[in-house]
């Protein structure tokens, strides 16, 4: 017994993984602990309560996502796409939709154009709540998660007559989106972007003066604005830091342009400005939503293109170029001309880009997936040096790490 | 002399099984408060026979479902430790409350019984000596549990208790120079008194700055949100009482409730007249309705005023978040403990110019 646990203790000796200094109190802060997010795991070594060294591990909730798409058609990853930022799984269908469009080379219909604009928009909403709500619950102000959840399950009850699902949205198409906004749909929009507002009044109402909360997030995490560009941070958390770094308005898609919107910006790049730029942000996403819904073009939601969009059921059944495009592109696939292609986009936690290489065929090649949130956990551990558990977990919560993501 | 007994020990039974009884009570009202600040219906409905009940029902389905949970001793615990604590606890929480009147003397059939447990005159030292003790409780458990989050939790408790308990103790020290005694009782029906002609002489309005800081620090003591770091989830998962399973979680969870209701009766008692009926001396209502109605009148004065303070710590709860230990720590000894010097030299000063 004791010689083989000798030999573990070489073994571990021996391997690369970093260790934590002996003369620390080591604590393994997940990944089965009630603030890591998903599952995350941060080794530390504690002096005290203060945290003098930290080892983040990743890589508890991979689940092959790239690997899986690689035998998948290009229509058979936008479910995957669904699981990568399950807090906003619209806006990875939008990126990964885009990304495959531009690798076809083609531009869809403005009705599906801004119907994808409004999707990001309310995913970017229930996204930001369910951030800003188990941050402060990290805090312990559970209060104000029940007002943001009431925002968030807003943003659902709008997001599932559009796509049938409150969470899996699964909803656009290489092409457009699957289906058209249901009447009505419209007005309910406005009245609950409408009657999202006081709730999100309320909990600035207690939080943004609050004295505790301020001294618990004030300085804490804080990060210069150099410091976040070169561990590439993207989205809030740059944001926070000063950056003015929006991908819709540094390089606009769909019509980002001509909407008006501001870029919220921190000072410091600490928990407290993340928190306002998100809260802010979801001002100005509410924006964009009216703007989408005052200037809605009509038109098609799909390109018209036999070779990439299924033909109606009725050509189907009873025309054989139907038949034959609806067998071809179930079983085949639509299939890109060979080359790759970057294509990103501005989701909730920032930069959101799929690289796709395709060889021609009706698999991907290779698709790499760049999740903002892989850049931003890079810096965890270094942030996290000097403070304690407490500003440990504040400072997690506040940067908007979602597993699934993360690992993919 | 038997009848004196009977009712001694009636009286030594009725207080605690209270104070055990406000515990679903305020479990209850956690939750429904909780609900009812968070904008959702909380628990509403426990059915049984067909009626809903408002869900008064659901602590003490709580309460069976812990008994029937498996009780976990882990491996490598200090097993006596481990056992000792949540009794410390409990036992803590339920002595505590003896001291504290709930009622004027009752005189009837030439008898006086004293509407309290016991009526010693050093009731508050008593307080602060017993709320000490359950330091104890906490650190062994902690310690015992032999588990890193424990202990943090068991340090940072035994900490903060030990911290706010002098910020506590000095800022009760203006009660006991306006009312110069430490006899529970005669402070309240001191508080009887009328101020100016008009103003309930209490507590609070003799001492406003000693109630503050008596308030807050009953909050660290009770480690209730913003002073709950020893159980703070979100950092070292449940602290303490993070290896205790069953219905020795169940003993903390009910000590940590008990502890509250204590705390309402001692800020009750201290600074807003106890039993005392505003304008309305016992003499005066005695004489119009009777001891026996007095004394019942008395005690619903003083639920009402014990369940608005454990609204109040509800209330609280629910509004702030949670301190991180070294701002408590800074609150503790740089903030409240000079504020209580303070209030002490005040106090001196004011009583040495009237005389």
């Amino acid at each position: 017994m004791e010689v083989t646990t000798e030999k573990r203790s070489q073994d571990v000796e021996k391997s690369a993984y970093p260790r934590i200094s002996s003369d620390l109190t080591p604590v393994n802060f997940g990944p089965s602990h009630p603030t890591m997010h998903g599952a995350l795991r941060v080794m530390l070594g504690l002096d005290g309560e203060t945290i003098v060294e930290a080892i983040p591990e990743i890589g508890y909730l991979h689940r092959c996502f790239e690997k899986m798409s690689e035998h998948r058609t290009y229509h058979q990853v936008i479910p995957f796409s669904d699981r990568l930022n399950y807090a906003s799984p619209g806006m990875n269908n939008v990126g990964y939709a885009m990304a495959v469009e531009k690798l076809l080379g083609i531009e869809i219909p403005k009705r599906a154009q801004y119907i994808r604009v409004l999707l990001c928009e309310l995913s970017r909403i229930s996204d930001h709540c369910l951030c800003l709500g188990p941050q402060l619950v990290d805090l312990g102000a559970l209060t104000v998660y029940w007002y943001l959840f009431q925002v968030r399950e807003k943003m659902y009850d709008l997001i599932e007559p559009l796509c049938g699902a409150r969470m899996m949205t699964s909803y656009t198409r290489i092409g457009g989106v699957a289906e058209d906004i249901p009447d009505g749909w419209i007005d309910r929009a406005r009245e609950m972007i409408k009657t999202s507002k006081p709730l999100l009044e309320d909990v600035q109402g207690l939080l943004n003066k609050n004295r505790i909360f301020i001294d618990r997030t004030r300085w804490i995490g804080a990060i210069s604005p150099e410091d976040a560009i070169s561990y590439g941070f993207t989205g809030p958390c740059l944001r926070a830091a000063g950056v003015p770094y929006d991908v819709r308005k540094a390089y606009p898609y769909y019509d980002y342009d001509r909407f008006e919107f501001d870029i919220p910006l921190g000072d410091n790049g600490d928990t407290f400005d993340r928190y306002m730029v998100r809260m802010k942000e979801m001002y100005q996403s509410i924006r964009i939503v009216e703007q989408v819904l005052e200037n809605l073009p009509d038109g098609p939601i799909m390109i018209d293109d036999p070779k990439l969009t299924l033909p109606p059921k009725e050509n189907v059944y009873n025309e054989i170029e139907g038949l034959i495009h609806h067998f071809k592109i179930i079983i085949d696939g639509i299939r890109p001309p060979a080359g790759e292609v970057y294509s990103y986009t501005e989701a909730a936690n920032g930069e959101l880009g799929f690289y796709i290489v395709s060889d021609g065929s009706g698999q991907p090649y290779r698709i790499k997936v760049r999740p903002p949130c892989y850049a931003v956990y890079q810096a965890y551990g270094e942030l996290i040096k000097g403070h304690l558990i407490a500003d440990a977990v504040a400072i997690l919560s506040s940067m908007n790490i979602v597993a699934g993501e993360l690992d993919r | 002399m038997v009848l004196e007994y009977i009712i001694m020990i009636v009286k030594a039974l009725v207080a605690p099984i209270a104070v055990v009884c406000c515990v679903p009570i305020e479990v209850w009202l956690e939750r429904r408060g909780s609900g009812f600040i968070q904008d959702r219906p909380g628990p509403n409905r426990i059915p049984i026979f067909g009626r809903r009940n408002a869900g008064l029902i659901q602590p003490v389905a709580d309460v069976v479902k812990l008994f029937l949970k498996e009780d976990i001793i882990p491996a490598n615990v200090n097993r006596t430790l481990f056992l000792l604590a949540p009794f410390l606890v409990v036992f803590v929480a339920f002595t505590t409350f003896a001291v504290i009147p709930y009622g004027d003397v009752l005189e009837i059939g030439g008898m006086t019984i004293p509407l309290q447990v016991a009526d010693v005159n050093f009731g508050l030292l008593y307080i602060f000596a017993l709320a000490s003790f359950s330091v104890y409780g906490v650190l062994l458990a902690g310690w015992s549990s032999n588990n890193k989050y424990s202990l943090m939790g068991g340090l940072r408790c035994s900490a903060q208790m030990i911290s706010y308990e002098i910020a506590m103790g000095l800022s009760v020290i203006g009660i006991l120079m306006v009312f110069e005694t430490l006899r529970l009782n005669e402070i309240a029906r001191a508080q009887g008194n009328l101020l100016f002609g008009f103003l309930p002489a209490w507590g609070v309005v003799l001492q406003p700055l000693g109630f503050i800081l008596f308030l807050v620090a009953a909050f660290a003591e009770t480690n209730r949100t913003p002073f709950d770091l020893p159980e703070a989830d979100s950092e070292i998962v449940a602290g303490y009482h993070l290896e205790y399973s069953s219905i020795k979680f169940a003993m903390f969870f009910m000590a940590e409730y008990m502890a509250m209701v204590v705390a309402s009766g001692v800020i009750v008692t201290l600074f807003f007249g106890g039993w005392q009926i505003p304008w309305l001396p016992t003499a005066t209502l005695v004489a119009a309705v009777g001891p026996i109605v007095t004394a019942l009148l008395q005690i619903a004065a003083f639920a009402a005023k014990l369940f608005f303070f454990l609204w109040f710590f509800v209330w609280v709860r629910w509004t702030v978040p949670r301190f991180r230990y070294d701002q408590l720590m800074g609150l503790g000894w740089k903030v409240m403990l000079p504020l209580a010097l303070l209030n002490i030299f005040v106090t001196g000063i004011i009583l040495l110019l009237i005389g």
